[in-house]
């Protein structure tokens, strides 16, 4: 009976603060400014696929570059001594814990045209080259920012792999690509699938990183959102229009993500019968 | 190869925050005058500050309230349970922008027809709470997960009150995990900037300063402030895995 | 050996009651702090543009601090990238600001929407030392809601090693010259600046609020689009002078002048854009009184000079321009000639009709905007369809899974 009680400050605030804001934003982007029902702002939201594909493929290339470079830096930590491994994992973790702006800032203080890496390659003597304001700098700052996210869940369903399977596959006569393809990557899907998800929803509705490394040249969906509430065009209505399609692609997208976990677990299951 | 792509930048920026040439590139010369400037920022102080009341202040919150709500949860039937787990987990899955706007349209709204409060420290606090709440959920969980129910009512059938025997058995075996959340829920509120920016009316937090610092001149000013940050959370690492080495090699001998 | 676990564990305990009863005493602190500076009326909200007061940080006076140090009333000081931030974030939060700097066409439309709230002028004595000129303007007759603080006039930038042409050359066709192809850069906080320049080339009226006229304009932002190597307004004089960018559009700025760099260069066209920013006080100010008293500190001559030596703009006050440094006070780029100032177009608070167009027009220029629905649909039902084939394939898949082991088990 008890904990009942305890439970009621915790669902009051889920009412408040995570439940009536979901319902203010489908409210305002349902209506119009006098309050009246209108479908004028969804119609306006699907005026910019442009935006919602740039930023749903600048998200997944981001996330691609992510789990190739996250799955084998995890892979290759996991393979190290634990000491080693919880140092490197601590070493990862490090920068998370950094300023998002700080660490966009100290992208910034590189990328420029006068900034560290055209100064080392004009001291040698190459031409400056442009890497800011450029779609590749947007990238790069996803990847940047949101590398961590997908190393570490990679790595902790590394690590949970039991050393006797692996023992077992060599028994069994594999060499080691075998095993990798029959035995860890299928067990490691679990980290994949959260990393995923973990890169690619930021990655897709960011606004910041836009602004600052691409030099508002693409606009993403963030940017839209961000313009629309305390940007140059003040329109709550269909920024909240937006965010609400913006929810909703993105829900699927997750829908589609963990569709991939649901069946390995089932593949698990029936491993295990 | 993969940590140096994270930590040039960083290096790089705290190698520049002692360059004496206000020119970006040109290292003239050794100098400690930025963080002299740094640490006379009013502003920027001064938005330190306010995300450390805002952090403590939001994240304490988030681990009592969390902690009850994972304690709750447990009692009740599978249905409820999932669905209340889903709706904490939506600041979680949520993007950020979305979270925010949402709880700016609730704010405004309240304001709005209530006329009560305005968007400032206090808005920024109950924002913060609810986003940590779920990092703090997702902390203790695997820890209550192994707890043994019958410890506790074993606890019960000897005679101990119920509160007694919630301090004793469950909340100490769920601690580590109630620490780890509130530690988390911390670095999460601190490293914030879309939430802030949505929610923080005209209080700045560290990281909207900074925002807003970086929009036209850009001083070395912002790498001083980058490099104390860094060491900050360096050493707040080191001491929070020596503590959890110290327990390892604890536990272990036991 | 079970002492030192059980011993652990209340070294835990006490260091989180200690965080905990941390946070309880802040919080009671902070409670107490805010009662008091309610009753005190302590802290008065200013909130301006990025850069835009004496802040120390460039030899002057740090104007913020001395109005603290004079009277005792502390100052949250808050800043904002363009006027329709500062519109959204007075229209949107609750946010109660005392002082704000709002140019031209934002102090009308605040105005009219009642947003503002007069000022009480004998409590601003020093509001006599405003030069004629910047009285009785359009966007405030009868001066009963703003006060000037700096004015300035856009010109363009541009880098003389990179740019061929002499300085009477350049206009703002310039600005769509294919020889500096993704070496330009645009400032643009919202849609209404980047048509401005775009009908500065034209040669219409920045104000129009003719349809064909405000098309023909998103057409040469979109033929100009190309040539742009980023829409950021930061950092520009560095940019310019580095070599990074050879043009830029901008704000008259006294950078120029303090950095006296050689390859910079800086050039009025004839026909171009004046803004004056203006203290005003929202009408939902919680401390009018001491804003009036702020207002009056930043028009004292002595401090507006030394305000103006700071942001680098020209001030509306020829008891503070004579105070200044003789390089700013003579210089042609802060007070440029009269003909100029006469020519240069002051922008207006336009109809609602012809902001929407124009947010309209910009956001299919700049944001893609198109006519076409379909597409988007589309994505989403490709997505919806990848979900459920995924969902189906998956359930398909764990019948037989199940059949299998149900055989295994028979």
């Amino acid at each position: 009976m008890k904990k009942r009680i305890i439970l009621t400050p915790y669902i009051v605030w889920c009412i408040v603060f995570i439940i009536v804001p979901m319902v203010l934003v489908l409210f305002f982007g349902l209506t119009d400014e006098s309050g009246k029902f209108t479908t004028r702002n969804l119609c306006e939201v699907f005026l910019y696929p442009d935006v919602f594909l740039r930023s749903l493929w600048l998200g997944f290339k981001a996330t691609a570059i992510c789990l190739v470079v996250g799955y084998l830096s995890a892979l290759i930590i996991s393979r190290l001594n634990v000491k080693l491994q919880k140092i490197l994992i601590i070493l990862v973790m490090l920068p998370m814990w950094m300023n998002f702006l700080l660490k966009i800032y100290s992208l910034m203080f590189i990328l420029q045209d006068n900034g560290f890496i055209n100064g080392i390659l004009s001291s040698f003597g190459f031409s400056k080259f442009n890497m800011m304001n450029t779609e590749g700098a947007v990238i790069l700052g996803m990847v940047y920012n949101f590398l961590t996210y997908m190393i570490l869940p990679i790595h902790s369903s590394l690590v949970e792999i039991d050393e006797k399977l692996l023992d077992a596959a060599k028994d069994l006569g594999a060499n080691y690509f075998m095993t990798f393809v029959k035995v860890i990557f299928p067990l490691s899907i679990p980290g994949i699938v959260s990393g995923i998800a973990m890169v690619f929803i930021p990655s897709v509705s960011t606004f910041i990183l836009s602004k600052m490394l691409g030099g508002r040249q693409n606009f993403l969906v963030g940017d839209i959102i961000d313009m629309h509430f305390l940007g140059g065009i003040y329109d709550p209505h269909i920024g909240s229009a937006i965010s609400l399609v913006l929810m909703i692609l993105l829900l699927i997208c997750t829908g589609i993500i963990n569709q991939l976990q649901n069946e390995n677990k089932s593949k698990k299951g029936a491993l295990v019968i | 190869m993969v940590f140096l792509f994270l930590y040039l930048p960083i290096v790089i920026l705290i190698i520049f925050s002692f360059n004496s040439s206000k020119e970006q590139m040109n290292f003239a010369g050794f100098t400690f005058y930025w963080y002299k400037i740094l640490f006379s920022d009013k502003e920027i102080l001064g938005s330190v500050l306010n995300t450390l009341i805002v952090a403590v202040v939001s994240s304490s919150i988030a681990t009592i309230l969390g902690t009850f709500a994972i304690i709750g949860v447990q009692n009740l039937k599978k249905i409820p349970k999932k669905i209340l787990i889903n709706i904490a987990n939506i600041p979680l899955i949520n993007p950020e922008v979305i979270t925010g706007v949402s709880l700016m349209l609730l704010f405004v709204f309240i304001n709005q027809n209530f006329k009560i409060l305005g968007q400032g420290l206090f808005t920024l606090i109950l924002s913060h709470t609810t986003f940590c709440i779920p990092y703090v959920i997702l902390s203790i969980a695997p820890k209550i997960s192994e707890l043994n129910p019958n410890v506790y009512s074993a606890a019960l059938d000897l005679g101990a009150s119920p509160a007694y025997s919630f301090l004793k058995v469950i909340l100490k075996e769920i601690l580590p995990g109630i620490i780890t959340g509130f530690i988390l829920a911390f670095t999460v509120s601190i490293d914030d900037f879309v939430i802030s920016y949505f929610t923080g009316g005209s209080v700045q937090t560290l990281s909207v300063a900074i925002y807003s610092m970086s929009r036209k001149v850009v001083s070395p000013e912002i790498n001083a402030l980058s490099s104390v940050l860094f060491f900050l959370v360096f050493i707040l690492l080191i001491i929070i895995n020596l503590r959890e080495n110290k327990k390892v090699f604890k536990t272990g001998e036991i | 050996m079970n002492f030192g676990f059980k011993k652990n564990k209340i070294i835990f305990f006490i260091l989180f009651f200690l965080i905990l009863g941390f946070a309880a005493f802040i919080l009671f602190k902070y409670i107490m702090l805010s009662k008091q500076n309610k009753e005190a009326s302590l802290i008065l909200n200013v909130y301006n543009w990025g850069n835009h007061i004496s802040d120390g940080t460039n030899g002057y006076l740090n104007v913020n601090e001395e109005f603290e140090k004079n009277t005792g009333i502390k100052i949250n000081y808050t800043t904002y990238p363009d006027n329709e931030s500062l519109y959204a974030k007075l229209a949107a939060s609750g946010t109660k600001y005392d002082v704000i700097i709002p140019s031209d066409y934002m102090i009308d439309k605040l105005k009219k929407e009642n947003m503002l709230q007069k000022l009480d002028f004998s409590l601003i004595p020093n509001s006599s030392y405003i030069d004629e000129e910047f009285k009785n303007l359009e966007h405030d007759p009868q001066n009963e809601y703003s006060l000037p603080y700096t004015w300035g006039i856009i010109g363009i930038y541009y880098n003389k090693s990179i740019v061929s042409e002499l300085e009477k050359e350049i206009d703002w066709n310039i600005l769509w010259n294919k020889k500096y192809e993704k070496n330009i850069l645009m400032f643009e906080g919202n849609p209404r600046d980047s048509f401005l320049i775009a009908l500065l080339k034209l040669g219409f009226s920045i104000n129009t609020t003719n349809k064909n006229e405000l098309e023909m304009a998103a057409n040469e932002i979109i033929k100009q689009k190309p040539l742009i190597k980023g829409y950021v307004s930061d950092q520009v004089f560095e940019r310019v002078s580095s070599g990074e960018t050879a043009l830029a559009p901008y704000y008259a700025d006294a950078w120029i002048i303090n950095n006296k760099d050689k390859n910079l260069g800086f050039t009025i066209p004839k026909n171009t854009n004046k803004f004056l920013n203006s203290i005003c006080v929202p009408a939902n100010a919680e401390h009018p009184k001491e804003a009036m008293m702020y207002i009056n500190f930043l028009c004292d001559p002595e401090i507006a000079s030394q305000n103006i030596s700071g942001i680098g703009y020209s001030t509306p006050e020829n008891a503070a321009r004579e105070k200044i440094e003789s390089k700013f006070y003579h210089s042609k780029i802060l007070y440029p000639d009269e003909d100029i100032i006469k020519n240069a177009q002051v922008l207006k608070n336009l109809p609602q009709d012809t902001n929407d167009l124009i947010n309209d027009l910009w956001l299919k220029t700049r944001a893609s905007k198109s006519n076409d629905t379909t597409k988007l649909v589309l994505i989403f039902l490709i997505f919806s369809c990848v979900y459920i084939g995924l969902k189906f394939y998956k359930s398909l898949k764990n019948k037989r899974k199940l059949n299998k082991g149900n055989l295994v088990i028979v």
